[in-house]
């Protein structure tokens, strides 16, 4: 009897152990997770946490001080130019140590690993883009460089010396809740990083649904609404710069007319890695002679997915040949938007289309074989074991071609037939050093340094403008693209023989470039960089408006000073709504409205036109273009549920203003009657009526809760209370102040090249990524109220400052 | 008294354990603790679930109260859907407690089963 109580409360606690250890009965394992000595407890940080630390690290070259400002950025001081980035590497880890692994864990195809057989689609995506093989050559590209890979081996030995001696207790919470612990950083991952990036910036294209577009609408159609340049087009190379053309552009394949711009048959399913639509930056300059001071201001804010912990982190890095101040990646060495004491440097997304596909015919479902130049070639298989947590590892098999990786398969998409396939040619699949050019702009002293640094970068283009304590400005959109000829990669292309391949490149001095125009600015704000003198093909994705109000602005500004520039960077005026509304109010057929719609529509008359929180005008405009959209297009566009996509909003105003009467697409060809922009104006507006009623009900017509901006933690939907949910903050797509639902602008900077340099940021979020330190999310509400912070460009003799609040010493 | 010295020696050893050990290891202290020192068996589950209550309770809400319960904040929601930073704290102290509790006796039967 006796043994059988004993039986009994000694099975009663080992089971509530399991319990509690595992998810096998609960959701979560509690225990485990609520432990004070081991558990969540742990990530608590302390209000006064002692930040102050004294390293001894064998194999560091020299002595590495760091002081901790109130807003915990860390001010690197280092008497050489190896140790500042393994001090930078303990610092990633130390405060972002789960968001890099997982950032690159993800890219990598390794995220079932994490969160178990939900993830496996993810997986095989980036794994059939050919991202890691692709990380791998440009690794070895990267290491030939003696200084970069000194660079990349530092900041790898100081994220690994963090997590050596990082007890389990402290790993950060993400790990604890998702139950699984860091592995070795490795300079691998920093590329895999920088190929998220590539992924981020040029990893979109809509090749699939242009050649559906392209097969449903003729030629004709097709090239007006999809033109490669728009009228309003306020292009980032001023208007009247001539271009040089040092290459001949090439021939287009002799049977393109027949198997490339009219294909017979239609494509069923289509690419769905895209990246967030919304990313984007703006970023200008402004010469001497515009501003008060007399010296230049360079501004930047790139539009990035929201999240938090956020994609940068803010530091000063001194070494003794640079004091460069700005925001750095998480899982990157080195400064990638900021300053120094001689220049500033920004970028935004060049935009440009570079990725292509290709059609494969393969002998038989073994793919081992394809029809190339007349002759059964052999592919690479590469066999991809992607493990899942909780399950057996997956396996799949992906074909490399000459073009690249198959994408899509039979294995890979069901709508395939046994033997055609999709490879990927990918800028991104090229080996490139983008690194050295952040390094030499870290370093840079004056214009020709900053020439100097750019002609390293390839991937992913951007537009990286420039301003010295000189006086220079420049922009330049500099990138490896590819020399087209003119349709190329448009659609999806003939994969049977080379002659549809990307062969050369665009020179690279005839890339898109400014240096101290006339009009003594620049800007760039992913709008096509030049207008329709440039000699070169360059589709791409671009966004109009954006530019057209940064470069309204700026033209007639002077006496500029930095509050100007920070009151521009939060302007909310809607210029897409200044030429879409007049248009839609003449037109609309008041008699015809119901008094719901009636209201809502003298709302939207009495706007401002500017997208700020308390006004309903912004709701109205975005839910009756919303409705628009398809009243204009479905008909014609949207044939046997065929993937396609929407001309952009500059081609309907530009359409509509330049044809209001017979712009062929407003006539509804579904519908015996002919319709006019008066009925489908007004048949959308009473469309979207419900919906804005809806809202108001909710109280959530006005424009900030209607938005609804929040910053997610990585995790999402996961992980919500993470997250800073329903922000009050206005702006919008195609609006300088270009704050989205989840995008927007993830660091703002404005940089007066003074001496001392008069320097102002802000990211949502803070530098901190533990969601347990009071420095985790404390900017988010001065960044929705679309603040500055004064950054600190600390001298190494102001180490008693009072604005020190801790100091860690690094030495061997 | 014994009954205060098994609490005692409970929370300390449970607190030494887990520097070094998982989690569960205060399952170990309770164990340990009243099979070695003999308190009435009914008393048994007593020690372990308060030596472990106020060791989990009180740990928890210390670390809590210096974070001003930032993360607390953030984590009732995650694991009670709502926004309580206390009832997590007691929500930790009750599964150290119940688990105390039967480690606790689970020792003290195992003791009783030697004799």
């Amino acid at each position: 009897m006796r043994i059988l109580f004993f039986l009994l409360a000694l099975a009663t606690t080992i089971a509530l152990v399991v319990i509690l250890d595992t998810t096998k009965l609960l959701p979560a394992p509690l225990g485990r997770w609520l432990s004070p000595q081991q558990g969540i407890w742990q990530n608590a940080e302390s209000l006064d946490h002692d930040y102050n630390a004294n390293l001894t690290i064998p194999g560091l070259k020299g002595n590495t001080e760091v002081y901790f400002d109130e807003r915990l950025v860390p001010h690197i001081f280092s008497d050489n130019e190896e140790d500042p980035y393994f001090v930078q590497g303990y610092l990633h880890a130390k405060f972002r140590l789960w968001q890099m692994e997982f950032q690159t864990h993800f890219i990598s195809g390794r995220i079932s690993e994490i969160v178990g057989d939900a993830g496996i689609k993810s997986d095989r995506g980036f794994r059939r883009m050919g991202i890691t093989s692709a990380a791998e050559s440009s690794l070895a590209f990267m290491e030939k460089d003696e200084v970069m890979r000194q660079t990349m081996d530092a900041y790898t030995a100081g994220v690994n010396a963090y997590i050596e001696n990082l007890p389990e207790s402290q790993l950060p919470i993400e790990y604890k809740l998702l139950g699984y612990k860091p592995e070795k950083w490795t300079n691998l991952k920093s590329v895999l990083f920088f190929k998220a990036m590539s992924y981020d910036l040029v990893g979109g294209d809509d090749d699939f649904e242009q050649t559906n577009l392209l097969k449903i609408l003729g030629e004709a159609d097709y090239n007006f609404l999809f033109p490669q340049a728009e009228d309003s087009l306020s292009p980032i190379i001023p208007k009247g710069i001539p271009f040089t053309k040092s290459a001949e552009i090439p021939l287009a394949p002799a049977d393109a007319d027949s198997v490339y711009f009219h294909r017979r048959d239609s494509l069923w399913f289509t690419q769905e890695f895209k990246p967030d639509p919304d990313n984007g930056s703006n970023n200008w300059v402004v010469s001497g002679s515009k501003t008060k001071s007399g010296k230049p201001i360079l501004c930047n804010d790139p539009h990035l997915s929201l999240s938090l912990p956020s994609i940068w982190m803010e530091m000063q890095i001194t070494t003794p040949t640079s004091n460069a101040y700005g925001v750095t990646f998480p899982g990157l060495p080195i400064v990638v938007i900021g300053f120094n004491d001689y220049i500033a440097f920004g970028v935004t997304n060049a935009g440009r289309e570079l990725k292509d596909y290709y059609e494969i015919r393969f002998r038989d479902a073994s793919r081992t074989e394809y029809w190339f130049n007349n002759a059964w070639k052999k592919a690479d298989l590469r066999i991809e074991q992607i493990s899942v947590k909780g399950s057996a590892p997956f396996i799949d098999t992906v074909a490399y071609t000459v073009f690249g990786p198959v994408i899509y398969d039979k294995t890979f998409k069901d709508k395939l037939n046994q033997n055609k396939a999709y490879a990927l040619s990918w800028i991104a699949h090229y080996p490139s050093n983008p690194l050295k050019m952040w390094y030499q702009l870290n370093r840079a002293k004056n214009y020709n340094d900053y020439l100097d640094a750019v002609q390293y970068f390839n991937e992913p283009s951007q537009n990286i403008v420039f301003a010295s304590k000189e006086g220079d400005i420049a922009i330049k959109q500099e990138g490896k693209f590819p020399l087209r000829w003119e349709g190329q990669g448009s659609f999806v292309m003939p994969g049977t023989d080379s002659s549809y391949m990307w062969k050369e490149f665009i020179p690279r001095q005839d890339n898109p470039f400014s240096h101290n125009p006339e009009q003594g600015y620049l800007s760039s704000a992913n709008q096509r960089a030049v207008d329709t003198s440039y000699p070169y093909f360059i589709p791409g994705s671009y966004d109009m408006y954006r530019g057209v109000s940064i470069n309204r602005r700026l033209s007639v500004m002077s006496n500029i000073t930095p509050d100007d520039m920070k009151r521009l960077q939060n302007d909310n005026y809607n210029v897409f709504a200044e030429h879409m509304r007049p248009l839609m109010l003449r037109y609309v057929d008041r008699d015809r409205l119901s008094p719901e719609a009636l209201r809502f529509l003298t709302l939207l008359e009495q706007w401002n036109l500017n997208s700020d929180i308390q006004e309903t005008g912004p709701t109205i405009f975005e839910n009756w273009v919303d409705s628009l959209r398809p009243a204009l297009f479905r008909d014609e566009l949207f044939r046997n549920d065929l993937p396609v996509i929407f001309p952009s909003d500059e081609i309907i105003a530009q359409s509509l203003i330049r044809d209001s009467s017979s712009f062929k697409f407003i006539d509804n060809t579904k519908t015996p009657e002919t319709e006019t922009l008066a009925d489908i104006l007004t048949s959308s507006l009473e469309k979207a009526t419900p919906g804005l009623k809806k809202a108001e009900d909710d109280h959530r017509l006005e424009w900030g809760k209607f938005k609804n901006t929040s910053v997610y933690h990585l995790l999402r939907e996961r992980m919500l209370p993470f997250g800073r949910l329903g922000l009050p903050i206005g702006g919008g797509k195609h609006i300088i102040n270009a704050t989205k639902q989840k995008n927007g602008p993830s660091w703002k900077m404005v940089i007066h090249m003074t001496t001392p340099t008069e320097a102002y940021g802000i990211y949502p979020g803070g530098q901190n990524g533990n969601p347990g330190s009071p420095f985790y999310d404390n900017t988010v509400l001065d960044w929705a109220k679309g603040q500055h912070y004064k950054l600190w460009v600390m001298q190494q003799n102001e180490k008693k400052d009072k604005r020190v609040k801790a100091t860690m010493k690094f030495s061997s | 008294m014994r009954f205060f010295i098994s609490i005692i020696l409970t929370v300390l050893l449970a607190f030494a354990f887990g520097l070094y050990l998982p989690w569960w290891s205060i399952a170990l202290a309770a164990f340990m603790v009243s099979a070695l020192i003999p308190v009435k068996p009914g008393w048994a589950f007593l020690v372990g679930f308060i030596s472990l209550f106020l060791l989990w309770g009180g740990l928890a809400w210390f670390q809590s109260v210096n974070n001003n319960h930032i993360l607390a904040h953030r984590m009732s929601q995650v694991i009670l859907k709502e926004d309580d930073p206390a009832k997590l704290t007691l929500f930790a102290a009750l599964i150290g407690g119940v688990i105390g509790g039967f480690a606790a006796l689970s020792g003290r039967l195992f003791r009783t089963l030697l004799r």
